[in-house]
């Protein structure tokens, strides 16, 4: 019984994002775990205090991407693994989920590889479903809690979070999933786990590992540049009135006439 | 030499800071007016070890080394001083001394629950009629047959109120001068020990301070900790370590400090520039820069000196007399920079202020300190 959590190191949402006249994006040099993650390593974690499985966290990423790692395993994950090549420099998410991929089918005996719902710095998901299409395992996206999980039967029963509201799915393991802020209170590194990851061996896995060659890791799409958008020029305006219900009523009509509503 | 924390005290530093914004910060404010500790907060403290910092693992703590605590205890300084403070006599003023001296029944029986999260532990020196002056303790237990009978008054107790045990200073040989002084651990349960409410304070306003009154106390004699007679000795090396952790927690409060000033310096204009702009406020931030550095420096030299078994007495007064002088000035011109917003209670500065005041009196007045550092300098 194994549980994989994918994870990243992105910018501190805090921190000021500039981009340069040529397009060059400047993010601060502080990183943090992508914060979608936290409540991914937590899920692993409670089904590790539940199951008594195995949770393994794992980053497609360069070294700056060990820091996500090595807060994985301060909340209490058993073991972190990196995966990176230098042919994934530039990638996309479809080379990142042949990697993924690659690596998940490695470990051989994964039941459940989760996500945060989005990475942070680029609010994209894309690479959770190419992950479980290379894996071809079922993609359960936008998960608020799981109501029941059977390894032995290799079952789950999942709640997604739909715009309609909560939609109830089963399916067979072992699957994908990606979590949203319901789920769970992320769980705080734990001195034991700092302790432990200060000391972590984190293996290294390249595309010879993975046994992918630098063709299977090419980028189909290229990000070409960056631009900033034009500032959006803000006005304030004090609505009179003689009540409340007054002042409302001079607001909706104004925006009615800006078209807002 | 090398100045760098190593993995684990960086990552331990992220850990504390990320827990303390999320945890303790939003609720900083809330608690200074209702007066009463979050002990939610408390109780999530165990696993990032902030409640039995140095103590052994198998008694619930997570024996980190004096640079962690020191760390600790500077990221709770800078978003609430009453956690801080609480927090800090927790450790050290209760949990260390039985680590120190506890046997290991004394141990087994206190420190996991002192670990828990549910409590907080603390110790008892300071008299109505005796402070600085610790010889001048008048609390007396006397023994009769196999228990203590304790009888006297305490006052200014951190955590008292929330405590299993107190370790409390007691005099058990009037003749024997310095040696005539002993610790005893006091349960708070124990029939005539009377905890009054909480003083009413100018600042760490949610850490309680109580007057405690024993009255024919009885504990067994399984109770004195560590050696009849070596009490002062015991509680002097207890202050001598606490005293770093005071430091750390005014740095923490003057980074607080210096953080807000600076933000505001860069929002603020007057006479058509931004506060930072002007340079008789840039001199302002460079000091504060300068004195949080040279600080913290002071701070981790006498944690380094403690973990690696040196003498450090003259080094932990040094860096808690120095932390907790900057400290009130930094707060002073971090409010003087807010100009009138400093002054409101809407602005966290105003309870940094008040806060921090204490850090200049508890173990060991500035004067004190002094005292020490002259003392160790002299006797070489
Ligand atoms: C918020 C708070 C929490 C506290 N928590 C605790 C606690 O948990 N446990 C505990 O035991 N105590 C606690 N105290 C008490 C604190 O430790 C004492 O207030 C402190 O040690 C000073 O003692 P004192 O108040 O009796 O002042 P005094 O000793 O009466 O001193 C008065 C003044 O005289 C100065 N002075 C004294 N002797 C000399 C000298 N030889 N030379 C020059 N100047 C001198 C002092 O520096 C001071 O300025 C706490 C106090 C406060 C305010």
């Amino acid at each position: 019984m194994h549980v994989v959590v994918i994870t990243k190191s992105v910018p501190d949402t805090e921190a000021t994002v500039t981009v340069d006249g040529s397009g060059n994006v400047s993010w601060g040099d502080k990183l943090v775990i992508n914060p979608w993650d936290e409540y991914a390593i937590t899920e692993a974690i409670l089904l590790k205090g539940a199951h008594n499985v195995t949770a393994t966290i794992m980053t497609i990423g360069p070294d700056e991407h060990k820091e996500a790692l090595k807060h994985g395993l301060a909340i209490g994950c058993d073991q972190a693994i990196q995966v990176w090549d230098a042919a994934l420099e530039g990638h996309d998410s479809l080379a990142y989920a042949t990697a993924a991929a690659a690596a998940i089918n490695k470990l051989g005996d994964v039941d459940l590889v989760i996500f945060g719902k989005e990475l942070s710095d680029i609010a994209s998901d894309i690479h959770v479903f190419q992950t479980a299409r290379k894996l071809g395992w079922t993609a359960l996206g936008s998960v608020a809690k799981i109501d029941a999980i059977d390894f032995g039967a290799k079952t789950i029963q999942v709640q997604r979070l739909v715009e309609q509201g909560i939609q109830v799915v089963t399916s067979q393991l072992p699957a994908v999933i990606s979590v949203i802020k319901d789920i769970n209170e992320p769980k705080y590194p734990t001195f034991i786990g700092i302790r432990k990851a200060a000391k972590a061996d984190m293996p290294l896995w390249d595309s010879a590992e993975l046994g992918l060659s630098a063709d299977d890791l090419a980028a189909p799409v290229k990000v070409t540049g960056y631009r900033e958008l034009p500032k959006r020029e803000g006005a304030v305006q004090m609505i009179d009135g003689a009540s409340a219900a007054e002042q409302a009523a001079t607001l909706a009509d104004k925006l009615l006439e800006e078209k807002v509503l | 030499m090398d100045f760098t924390l190593n993995d684990e005290q960086r990552m331990y530093q992220d850990a504390v800071r990320n827990f303390c914004e999320r945890e303790i910060a939003p609720f900083a404010a809330e608690i200074d007016k209702s007066g009463q500790l979050r002990m939610d907060a408390i109780a999530k403290m165990p696993d990032l070890g902030l409640t039995g910092l140095q103590v052994p693992e198998e008694y619930g703590g997570a024996d980190l080394d004096s640079i962690c605590t020191a760390i600790a205890m500077e990221e709770l300084g800078a978003v609430c001083g009453s956690t801080g403070l609480s927090v800090e006599a927790h450790n050290e003023l209760c949990c260390l001394p039985i680590v120190k001296w506890g046997t290991d029944e004394q141990k087994q029986r206190f420190l996991p629950r002192l670990t828990s999260g549910e409590v907080l532990g603390s110790l008892a020196l300071t008299e109505p009629d005796a402070g600085s002056d610790l010889t001048g303790t008048q609390t007396r237990a006397v023994k009769d047959g196999s228990e203590w009978v304790i009888n006297g008054s305490k006052a200014w107790i951190t955590n008292a109120s929330l405590a299993p045990v107190i370790v409390t200073l007691v005099k058990t040989q009037p003749d024997a001068g310095s040696a005539g002084f002993s610790q005893m651990l006091i349960e708070t349960d124990r029939a005539g020990l009377e905890i009054a409410p909480p003083e009413k304070k100018m600042g760490t306003c949610a850490s309680p301070a109580h007057v405690l009154t024993f009255t024919d106390v009885r504990v067994p004699v399984e109770n004195l900790l560590g050696q009849e007679g070596r009490g002062l000795h015991q509680t002097l090396a207890t202050l001598d370590s606490g005293r770093i952790a005071v430091g750390a927690l005014c740095v923490g409060l003057a980074r607080a400090a210096f953080q807000h000033a600076l933000a505001y310096t860069q929002e603020r204009q007057a006479f058509g520039q931004r506060l930072v702009d002007h340079q008789a406020i840039q001199f302002k931030l460079a000091d504060a820069a300068t004195q949080i550095e040279a600080a913290r420096l002071l701070v981790y030299r006498a944690a380094w000196a403690k973990d690696r078994g040196e003498k450090y007495t003259r080094l932990a007064s040094m860096a808690k007399l120095f932390a907790s002088e900057i400290v009130e000035s930094i707060a002073f011109e971090a409010i003087q920079i807010h100009g009138g917003y400093g002054y409101s209670r809407e602005f966290p500065l105003e309870r940094i202020y008040r806060d921090q005041r204490v850090m200049s009196i508890g173990e060991g007045t500035s004067e004190i300190n002094r005292i020490v550092i002259a003392r160790q300098l002299l006797a070489n």
